[in-house]
């Protein structure tokens, strides 16, 4: 028996570390939920060799990291000048960008909040340098410089400016591993910008994300931009992941994959964003460039309006312009909207006609019975705006209008002069303030409208129709 | 040129300082994290997979080369987010392996070197197709053409390595 054990000792130990790693392995596979976290004692071996490898790695990041600098901000500064007129352009070009995309941003807004969608917004970020990657290419993992002690979490979307990059995976003090878009075990759910066709993402067997099991789709075409959807919780909706580059068949069914080319350098990553917050709110310094691009609309439009040309025309002679508005007004106040001036005074109103039981018969009904009814029929709505007129003149064939002491009138002429009324009509009209004002002009009666403000005296141009009509009088 | 097991294990074996044995596998893991964030390409080329063949055809002791590829197999898995063991076993067989032929081959010629690097490659390669897509049921795809310039990149790349570790071998005769 020890000579068996002595002739085999190779053998045995290779066969007893295969059997123990084999246990291992089945052991770790064999978890409650297929992406549960590591096991104690796997979790602390990560944190050995992690813990081993990345100081060196820190080491030679920072010094390479510290000579680039040295040479780009101080030697390399070849073109400098030109860059920088270059992203000016670029930054005036994206303001006026901003300033088109604001109003439809906070329409976007106003009707999701009507669908009752709930808008996730960035709220919080982290920076972080990639540090190390996983080495192999089976795994596209990257290795981050912050961990859970900068409040990073399993999970959490990892971004850059130009795209998703993955999501946080182990999380350790001070350094945390995250799980690419391109690998086969990831996931994320997106959309196609134009076609609206949604899908799950993940790597292919040689590291290329890919939209899996899609349902065949002409539309679908290259260069089409390709977001992330939201759906799956983790990373935030509409952030970039990538365009379309081409679209292959699913070799296991009649479904294709399509394949996107990502948006951001997955391959040459250097400093990226862990979203650590998200939030129903939009971010206050999203609100400042809101409201920054409002107020810059807004002097655009302000500049429009002077460049346009004014319904006053100077040039023309003074009667045939329009009356100013009154400057004097308080420039935030909302200014009344006027109704337009009646092309034919209202004959036809139904409580003009008076009551059966009155009429005679053969006899004509005159303006001024009609508008004695309508006045009584009426008194509240007219009373108000015979309260905010200046009594006018009494015309003569009201006497049995005047004897009821309800009326008062108001010429419908172009130009009105005001009178002083009468004092039994200025006292009908007080203790009486709803009656209705009415009048006649040769055979028409009418009842008493609001009045244009070109028929109205000048006193009253200079006072918006809606104030109060005490003190008017 | 091939000798017997037991001329070959007096004639050649030579040892190196303890420090050694931790540095190395340390500084080819970092490195092989590193200069992949670097450079596209540079995952075809296994560092870990060089160190360990190198410590087996120079050690000729299957035991001992076992399970400093194990070791060095399961660190490398901790980088990654697979389950701990698949780097580790398929870098003790190659251990074993490399170990096993060490002591039956000349493997100070580079154009050994070359060839078992280039053996050993595709071996690692093959176990782990057998464990992951067997074993684990993951998706592991072979190309032919990518597994052939990964070979051929690893026996590049262990004939220079394995020049510089030479410099820090001592004898033990």
């Amino acid at each position: 028996m020890e000579s068996f054990f002595s002739r085999y000792r190779n053998a045995l130990v290779l066969i007893a570390v295969l059997l123990v790693q084999v246990i291992g392995l089945a052991v770790q596979v064999r978890r409650p939920e297929p992406n549960a976290a590591d096991g104690h004692g796997v979790r602390l071996i990560r944190s050995w060799v992690v813990g081993l490898v990345t100081p060196p790695e820190r080491l030679l990041h920072a010094s390479g990291h510290g000579i680039r600098g040295l040479w780009a901000n101080y030697v390399d500064l070849v073109h400098v000048r030109q860059e920088n007129k270059s992203l000016k352009s670029e930054l005036d070009r994206l303001r006026l960008e901003e300033d088109s995309i604001a109003e439809d941003a906070r329409q976007g807004k106003r009707l999701q909040v009507l669908l009752g969608f709930q808008e996730k917004y960035v709220y919080k970020t982290v920076a972080a340098q990639v540090i190390g990657t996983s080495g192999t290419e089976q795994s596209q993992v990257l290795l981050i410089d912050k961990g859970s002690h900068e409040g990073i979490k399993p999970d959490m979307p990892v971004i850059t400016p130009d795209g998703i990059v993955g999501k946080t995976r182990d999380v350790f003090r001070h350094t945390s591993q995250v799980l690419e878009i391109s690998d086969p075990t990831s996931g994320a759910g997106v959309i196609l910008e134009k076609t609206r066709i949604r899908g799950v993402l993940r790597g292919n067997s040689w590291g290329q994300p890919e939209i899996v099991n899609v349902s065949p789709d002409e539309r679908i075409q290259a260069g089409e931009a390709v977001l992330t959807s939201g759906g799956d919780a983790i990373y935030p909706r509409g952030l970039a992941v990538g365009n379309v580059e081409r679209v292959k068949p699913d070799p296991e069914g009649t479904l294709v994959n399509v394949l996107v080319k990502p948006a951001a350098n997955l391959s040459k990553l250097e400093e990226v964003l862990v979203i650590t917050s998200t939030s129903e709110e939009m971010p206050t310094q999203a609100q400042q460039d809101l409201s920054e691009a409002d107020q810059a609309e807004q002097r655009a439009s302000d500049v429009l309006a002077e460049r346009l040309p004014s319904r006053v025309d100077p040039n023309a002679p003074p009667d045939q312009q329009e009356a100013p508005e009154d400057d004097s007004a308080d420039e935030g106040a909302a200014r009344p909207v006027k109704p337009p001036q009646a092309l034919h005074p209202d004959r036809y109103t139904p409580s003009d006609t008076p009551p059966a039981a009155e009429l005679v018969p053969g006899q004509k009904i005159t303006n001024a019975q009609s508008s004695a009814v309508s006045g009584a029929a009426n008194p509240a709505a007219n009373g108000a705006a015979a309260a905010g007129k200046p009594a006018v003149s009494t015309p003569t064939s009201a006497g049995t209008s005047a004897g009821s002491g309800t009326a008062t009138k108001q010429a419908s002429s172009p130009k009105p002069k005001p009178k002083t009324a009468p004092p039994a009509t200025q006292a009908g009209a007080k203790e009486n303030p709803g009656a209705k004002a009415s009048g006649t002009q040769g055979a028409a009666s009418e009842t008493l409208q609001p009045q244009p403000q070109s028929q109205t005296p000048k006193p009253e141009t200079s006072q918006p129709q809606a104030s109060p009509p005490q003190g008017r009088d | 040129m091939v000798l017997m097991a037991s001329s070959r294990h007096e004639v050649g074996a030579k040892s190196f300082p303890l420090v050694i044995y931790i540095v190395v596998p340390l500084l080819a893991l970092g490195l092989q994290s590193l200069l992949s964030l670097h450079f596209n390409h540079f995952d075809l080329i296994d560092l870990p997979l060089l160190v360990t063949i190198y410590y087996g055809i120079t050690q000729r002791e299957p035991v001992s080369a076992t399970m400093v590829g194990a070791l060095i197999g399961i660190a490398q898995d901790a980088l990654t987010h697979h389950a701990l063991g698949i780097f580790g076993i398929s870098k003790a067989v190659i251990g074993y392996m490399a170990a096993s032929l060490g002591v039956r081959v000349d493997t100070e010629n580079h154009g050994t070197r070359l060839l078992l690097t280039f053996g050993f490659t595709l071996a690692q390669t093959a176990v782990l197709w057998l464990l992951q897509r067997d074993m684990l049921g993951q998706q592991f795809a072979w190309h032919w053409f990518h597994e052939l310039m990964r070979a051929v990149a690893n026996a590049v790349a262990a004939v220079i390595l394995f020049a510089v570790l030479d410099l820090t071998r001592r004898s033990d005769y």
